[in-house]
């Protein structure tokens, strides 16, 4: 079990756990800016790290992850191997997928994140089935899923609330309200503005935190966690945070009012709490030093890892589709 | 071997199914309680036999459904969910589509969605085109999913069981005007394997691929034909995904002809890869043309007088074999 209390050792972890997403994430914009051979689109979470570690770091390692087109830093906070992953973003043949998946489609089973969809808003059914499996065969895990303020507008998420609510699903929501869904702000796609008084309709718990805020989130998720887990149903956490970023890589936020942008760059997650542990004495500058630099090393061997990964040879394009195989 | 509806050849298999392993269950919308409460219905008994965690009522949700079925089974569980019409589809297909078909593939073989579902279709019973409309071709279009038809009882049964025991996801259409016709089916676990299609009548004039209902529309055309003189060879595919290519040309290569039937509009039917498969393959077998034979590009209307033109007759299976016969 997860302990509520927060010791120093476990906050310079998610302080960490958050430098090494950031730092990640910041290489795959240099890459794209160096207009590296990325293949697709990259759609990243810069600013949204305190969601992903917060949550994750207070998941059981039975529990289940299904993630969204925004996936990198679920991931990695899951403990995702570095080299693999960089890899599969570059679809290289080392990749996790091996080169089928690329950056949006990353399915990495072996740490309980067991699927991930770009389909805005297919997150949630998903997590029905993967709850429900849970439930059926009386495991203690819980599937947390991963969506954005956009895809809360999706059918399909309306349907799985309801489905999971009847049949008290261990399911956690997650809303990432990131302030936009595209170029669109949240008043241009939701009637009711904040996204977890939803939950009430499908008679589960809903609550809202400030997503940029690592520790809130962490408590939060163990409570919510802990509902779900007592057999009482799904719940819902909707985290306020702000994408730093375009909607991917390709788009340059042209509709973007620059004071806001600069506004919330204030209250990044990573640079408040690394204040936070400066002032508590728990981290000094030397020790966060030490921590962004083993980022960088490490994120830096993940891409010589994939540079020296071949592409995928063309003729496994055609397996994988069918367990059995056969002639179409 | 027992007397069984075609009905109860299904429930038969979800039942032989569930008994034999406790990681089958059946979801969907009135697969426990059903308005019809008649005995010759699919699900039928099953929430009495086995209860409420292994038999799921589900919301008027198809998505969720379908969700369902994907992330279950991903976990290793086999569901067997329902769509109630086949037009319904519409609703789950982006959970069959880029989910069922695509996740497999794109996990590079590390996961996989051993899902069967059962979906109602056809046309006749005057329900108009939001409750008809076959959208086979749909499904075999799209890459990962595998789809089949029984035409007849042991099928119903056998073609379900696999279906629910294979590895990967199956689109199982059960034609509704089929419900109540008997036949005789094997007791037990019984197995028609996917990718082979059967032989119904053996001929040498000309081959004729159907499935479904639409096999007894091409059965109704042998008579007339015997009696120009005409053996047709009747092929029932029972499985369109994967597709008894080797069945269907042998078949071809003797006859020198081919005829394709289907209840579905004829446009970018399935008929349609049917024909040009065999053109690619048999070109120089062939003696004649190939012919289509289905519905033509419009909705399935109610008023039967105008559901009766929408629907292929016998009468255009003569017809499409003595114009490729040249007759």
């Amino acid at each position: 079990m997860k302990e509520k209390q927060i010791t120093p050792d476990f906050q310079v972890s998610l302080f960490t756990r958050m430098v090494l997403i950031r730092t990640f994430e910041e290489k795959i914009v240099a890459l794209c800016r160096e207009s590296y051979q990325l293949p697709g689109m990259q759609i990243l979470a810069n600013g949204q790290e305190a969601v992903a570690t917060g949550v994750v770091s207070a998941l059981e390692p039975e529990d289940i992850i299904v993630s969204n087109h925004r996936s990198h830093g679920h991931l990695l906070a899951r403990g995702a191997d570095l080299n693999s992953l960089m890899a599969e973003i570059m679809a290289k043949a080392d990749g996790v997928n091996c080169g089928k998946a690329g950056t949006l489609h990353l399915s990495m089973p072996e740490i309980n994140a067991l699927m991930t969809s770009t389909v805005v808003g297919a997150g949630p059914p998903l997590a029905v089935g993967v709850a429900f499996a849970q439930q059926y065969q009386a495991l203690n895990g819980v599937t947390v899923v991963f969506f954005g303020d956009g895809a809360a507008a999706e059918g399909s998420v309306h349907e799985a609330m309801n489905l999971s609510g009847i049949w008290k699903l261990p399911i956690l929501f997650i809303c990432e309200n990131n302030g936009w869904a595209g170029a669109q702000r949240p008043e241009e796609h939701s009637a009711a503005r904040q996204i977890h008084k939803r939950a009430q309709g499908y008679d589960m718990p809903g609550h809202s935190v400030d997503g940029n805020d690592v520790e809130a989130v962490y408590h939060l998720s163990l409570e919510l966690l802990e509902h779900c887990r007592s057999g009482k149903g799904p719940a819902f956490m909707e985290t306020l945070t702000y994408r730093m970023r375009g909607h991917g890589e390709q788009d340059h936020q042209h509709y973007v009012n620059p004071d806001e942008l600069e506004g919330w760059a204030l209250k990044c997650p990573i640079i408040r709490y690394r204040r936070a542990l400066l002032n508590a004495g728990i981290l000094d500058n030397a020790q966060i030093q030490n921590i962004e630099q083993e980022a960088e090393a490490r994120v830096a061997a993940a891409v010589a890892f994939g540079d020296a990964s071949p592409y995928p040879e063309s003729d496994t394009a055609l397996t994988d589709v069918f367990v059995q195989a056969f002639n179409a | 071997m027992s007397q069984k509806t075609f009905g109860n050849a299904i429930n038969d298999a979800l039942s032989t199914a569930m008994d034999m392993d406790d990681t089958v269950f059946i979801a969907g919308e009135g697969v426990g309680v059903s308005i019809h409460n008649d005995p010759n219905m699919p699900t039928y008994g099953l929430l009495d036999k086995f209860g409420r965690r292994r038999v799921k009522d589900t919301p008027v949700s198809e998505a969720a459904i379908a969700g369902l079925a994907v992330g279950a089974s991903c976990m290793g569980l086999r569901p067997v969910v329902e769509i109630m019409f086949f037009p319904f589809i519409t609703l789950a297909s982006d959970m069959l589509v880029n989910h069922a078909g695509k996740l497999r593939y794109m996990s590079a073989g590390k996961s996989s969605f051993p899902l069967t579902v059962r979906v109602k279709a056809g046309v006749g019973f005057g329900a108009g085109s939001q409750h008809s409309h076959n959208l086979e071709a749909w499904i075999a279009h799209s890459p990962g999913l595998k789809i089949v038809w029984p035409s007849n009882v042991e099928d119903a049964k056998g073609l379900l069981l696999s279906a629910i025991f294979d590895p990967d996801p199956v689109i199982v259409v059960e034609d509704m005007m089929l419900y109540r016709m008997k036949g005789e089916v094997p007791d037990a676990d019984f197995r028609t394997p996917l990718g082979k299609a059967r032989v119904a009548v053996p001929g040498d004039d000309c081959t004729v691929i159907a499935y479904g209902m639409a096999l007894y529309t091409a059965m109704k055309a042998i008579e007339p034909l015997i009696e120009k003189g005409i053996a047709c060879e009747v092929i029932d595919l029972r499985s369109l995904v994967p597709l008894d290519k080797t069945c269907i040309l042998e078949s071809v290569r003797k006859t020198g002809r081919l005829v394709v039937v289907h209840e579905a509009n004829r446009f970018c039917g399935f008929g349609a890869e049917l024909a040009a498969m065999v053109a690619e393959e048999a070109f120089y077998d062939l003696k004649g043309p190939v012919k289509r034979v289905g519905a033509p590009q419009i909705p399935v209307p109610v008023a039967s007088s105008l559901e009766n033109a929408f629907t292929p007759g016998p009468e255009d299976v003569v017809r499409a074999v003595l114009e490729t016969i040249n007759k």
